[in-house]
């Protein structure tokens, strides 16, 4: 299945949703003008990923920040992560940074996968 | 041209450190936004407060990006305010643009509700707006206010001054304590 690989930007994560390397991280900053627009591939690659997924996924978040609107979309990727067998999250969070592991813990609160928090 | 010096006293006595007049766009968005993060580490802010001020910041701008062409077409459409205060003991996030009063007095029950609330209050709120509100036709999740009061720690401050007709100009400031 195709590689998805984004350059993160000022506004935008860095994406890397790799099946045959076992690599699926999120990171960076995420405030795009249009969160619906920038997520939607990473949604479409979830929902081809789901078809035939490894037998164990770890989906890695290391965000430094993210605005309310691509909180939105963080939770629908998670809920579309949330069907797929074997399916993992490990958040990390900057050591300092309570409001990111706060979120981290509000959104392992919305969707029943295994959260597992790292600090950086 | 007594004006310049006029508006450059004001901006003094008031200690505001940064205000932009004019159009937004997510471009200026992001011009303003590393403005103010070169400002702050430059004077060596702690990142904790730089992370709110940050988050604050967004949330403001691109409140006025979406909702600043609400009253329509015009010569005014689009065009508000934003302004950075900052003294000893904290920073002021102030945005003001139009709206239209119908507008208005949905924004004034919303502001009034989340300032009613405490901070496990407002964890529920936004818990319940994230998990059943849909996006807005112009992408907003309708959690920019709760945020902005969650991050900061503080009441969000408001005022609505009548413009013409139905128009009303809202202003919104937010307060974050350095220490």
């Amino acid at each position: 299945m195709d590689i998805l690989n984004l350059e993160g930007a000022e506004d935008t994560p860095k994406i890397i949703l790799d099946k045959g390397n076992g690599i699926f991280e999120i990171s960076g900053r995420s405030l795009p003008e249009d969160s619906a627009e920038f997520y939607q591939p990473i949604l479409d690659w979830i929902e081809a990923y789901g078809e035939d997924p490894n037998p164990a996924t770890n989906f890695v978040f290391k965000l430094e920040y993210f605005n309310t609107a691509s909180s939105k979309l963080i939770l629908d990727v998670l809920s579309a992560l949330e069907d797929i067998d074997g399916m993992a999250i490990t958040w990390y969070f900057h050591e300092d940074d309570e409001d990111m592991e706060e979120a981290g813990e509000e959104f392992s609160e919305l969707v029943e996968i295994p959260f597992e928090f790292k600090t950086y | 041209m007594k004006y310049v010096y006029d508006l450059h006293n004001t901006m003094l006595n008031h200690n505001l450190i940064l205000v932009y007049e004019g159009e937004f766009t997510q471009e200026i968005t992001k011009s303003i936004l590393s403005m103010a993060e070169r400002n702050m580490d430059s004077l060596g802010e702690e990142s904790s407060i730089k992370r709110k001020v940050f988050n604050v910041m967004v949330e403001a701008l691109q409140n006025i990006v979406k909702h600043g062409d609400d009253i329509g077409e015009g010569l005014s459409a689009n065009r508000a305010i934003f302004i950075i205060g900052k003294n000893e003991s904290q920073y002021q996030i102030v945005s003001g643009n139009s709206v239209k009063s119908e507008t208005a007095d949905k924004l004034k029950d919303k502001i009034d509700q989340i300032n009613s609330l405490d901070k496990d209050g407002l964890k529920s709120l936004y818990k319940d707006i994230i998990r059943n509100n849909k996006l807005s036709e112009k992408g907003g999740a309708g959690l920019g206010f709760v945020d902005m009061a969650r991050k900061s720690g503080s009441k969000l401050e408001y005022s609505f001054e009548s413009v013409e007709g139905d128009i009303s100009f809202f202003s919104l400031k937010t307060t974050i304590e350095r220490f």
